[in-house]
């Protein structure tokens, strides 16, 4: 199962780590990464594959969330299936 | 692939413009319910109802956390209870109407939708019995909905009926008048009733239905309103262009939630209900749509043709993204559950004379609109037969949900709260319809050629 987890917030040093040391914890792979900074302001789109993962897509958000408020970043974590049907006929 | 823009589109719609999936609604046939013994009955629908729908709100929950969409309700729908309660020896289907009320609150939804009868061409025992306990039963239960259906295209209108609703409506507003008549917000009057429709406070499970099904209805008015912005001053080509886009995308997504829902609860997709559903929260407003083709403020000259084109261009965009269409797949114009429609009472720019013209050509018609306290039962009653005269010429659905606020006049305001939001009250005619109403019969069903 492929998803996305999107982070957006203030750029400081560490995010990418923080993010791709949790994937890694729980054995999700990180397929592609799309990153941008514009005026300060940090934007990424990961897109991992959970299907070898040990843990859930609903515990992962969860997680990824919590650690992600506590550093002042906005993260979602969602089935890539969402972005799928509404962009590709 | 989709793109980095592909994905922050998508969140920026669900984010800023409040794309949500307003409710996943699971129809239950209850006709193998029925039973002589009114106790049995209610037991047996509580009973089916508890376990047909027990994983229906924690499986909502599970498709909103994992695509990261908000589904906002969970809801039930049922065969109408005059139809399901008839073989009961009872003279009241409150007890009926507790059942429903106590299945809603074990499963967890919101709403239950199906103290209903369909009287279009006149009654049974059982519709009458269910019409005489609407207003109890809305004083006295939390979360069932009623809906009754009393003019079709093809049986014309059941104008009997029509003066009964006036005082039924009115006995409600009465019985709930410490809660500004909120009992009036759970009651839906139709003509051409859809019988799939996963939308309160109309929803039943018709009878020409699956044992069990699952239907979603979208939302998005904020998505369109904010894809209009970017094509400010173009012409009327390029507006219906991107409301067929925007459509597409809102429904889509219903499409998966749907798909997703049916999958996981174990029941067949029944119909995505293509509708641009308000709330009273900010962007998130039919009438701002209508407001951003260029109209000062809803209710202007234009408006019933801005609602043609946003009505139908909803429709275009939404029917090739979905495998199934049904409900009332329209625009909504809900007064009280939309923000711009209330400012637009309030700076005087709408009335209920605009409202009803609009109702021509959108779904689904005068929409939880609250009226003077003394607004007569005859009056409410022609406002009901102008709606339902609508309907049946034009082969739409048109509804009534009219709250007469007992001690309220114009100038008050009234706050149902929630999802039902607060209106202003708005100006009835003084001019009576008494003797109309009076007659009472059967207005006959219309000839379908001719059609000036």
């Amino acid at each position: 199962m492929k998803t996305v987890i999107t982070i957006v917030g203030q750029d400081r040093v560490g995010i990418i780590a923080m993010v791709s040391n949790i994937l890694a914890e729980n054995n999700v792979n990180i397929l592609n990464i799309n990153q941008n900074i514009l005026e300060g302001f940090f934007n990424m789109v990961m897109l991992v594959d959970m299907s070898q993962a040990i843990i859930s897509l609903k515990d992962l958000g969860q997680l990824l969330g919590d650690k992600g408020a506590a550093m002042g970043l906005d993260i979602k974590v969602q089935h890539e299936d969402i972005f799928r049907v509404m962009h590709r006929v | 692939m989709f793109t980095m823009k592909d994905v922050n589109e998508t969140n920026r719609m669900i984010e800023e413009n409040k794309l949500d999936i307003r409710t996943i609604t699971m129809g239950i046939s209850l006709r193998d319910c029925g039973h002589p013994d009114s106790k049995i009955f209610c037991q047996n629908i509580y009973d089916k109802i508890t376990r047909t729908a027990e994983k229906l709100v924690k499986t909502g929950e599970d498709i909103e956390a994992e695509y990261g969409i908000p589904i906002i309700n969970k809801r039930i729908s049922v065969t109408p209870i005059a139809i399901a309660a008839e073989s009961c020896r009872t003279d009241s289907y409150v007890d009926a109407a507790k059942a429903l009320d106590a299945a809603a609150k074990e499963v967890g939804v919101n709403f239950i939708g199906g103290f209903s009868a369909l009287v279009q061409k006149g009654y049974t025992n059982g519709d009458r019995t269910l019409i005489r306990s609407i207003p109890e039963a809305l004083d006295i239960t939390e979360r069932v909905c009623s809906s009754v259906n009393l003019g079709s295209t093809k049986a014309g209108i059941n104008m009997d009926c029509v003066r009964e609703m006036g005082e039924i409506i009115k006995l409600t507003a009465e019985r709930t008048k410490d809660r500004d008549a909120l009992g009036c917000a759970k009651l839906v009057v139709f003509a051409n009733v859809p019988e799939d429709n996963p939308f309160m406070a109309g929803a039943f499970h018709g009878v020409g239905e699956p044992e069990v099904t699952i239907h979603v209805g979208v939302s998005g008015p904020g998505v369109v309103k904010r894809a209009l912005e970017d094509v400010k001053g173009r012409d009327f080509s390029a507006v219906a262009e991107t409301i067929k886009r925007t459509a597409f995308k809102i429904t889509r997504v219903g499409q998966l939630v749907a798909q997703e829902a049916s999958r996981r609860l174990g029941y067949p997709f029944g119909i995505i209900d293509l509708s641009l559903a308000p709330t009273p929260a900010v962007g998130d407003s039919v009438a701002h749509i209508l407001e951003e083709m260029g109209l000062e403020s809803c209710g202007a000259p234009g408006t019933t043709a801005a609602l043609a084109l946003l009505n139908d261009a909803v429709k275009k965009g939404g029917l090739m993204a979905s495998s199934h269409v049904g409900g009332l797949s329209g625009a909504f114009i809900p007064v009280s559950e939309d923000a711009g429609m209330i400012a637009a009472i309030e700076c005087g720019s709408l009335s209920l004379e605009k409202l009803e013209a609009m109702t021509c050509v959108c779904s689904v018609g005068l929409d939880m609109i609250a009226v003077p306290g003394d607004t007569s039962a005859a009056t409410i009653s022609a406002i009901i037969a102008d709606e339902a005269a609508i309907g049946m010429i034009n082969n739409k659905t048109t509804a009534v949900r009219i709250i007469p606020v007992p001690g309220k006049k114009v100038g008050d305001t009234v706050e149902f709260g929630g999802l039902l939001g607060y209106s202003p009250i708005l100006a009835v005619s003084k001019f009576k319809s008494d003797d109309f109403i009076a007659r009472g019969g059967r207005i006959p069903a219309p000839v379908r050629s001719l059609t000036n």
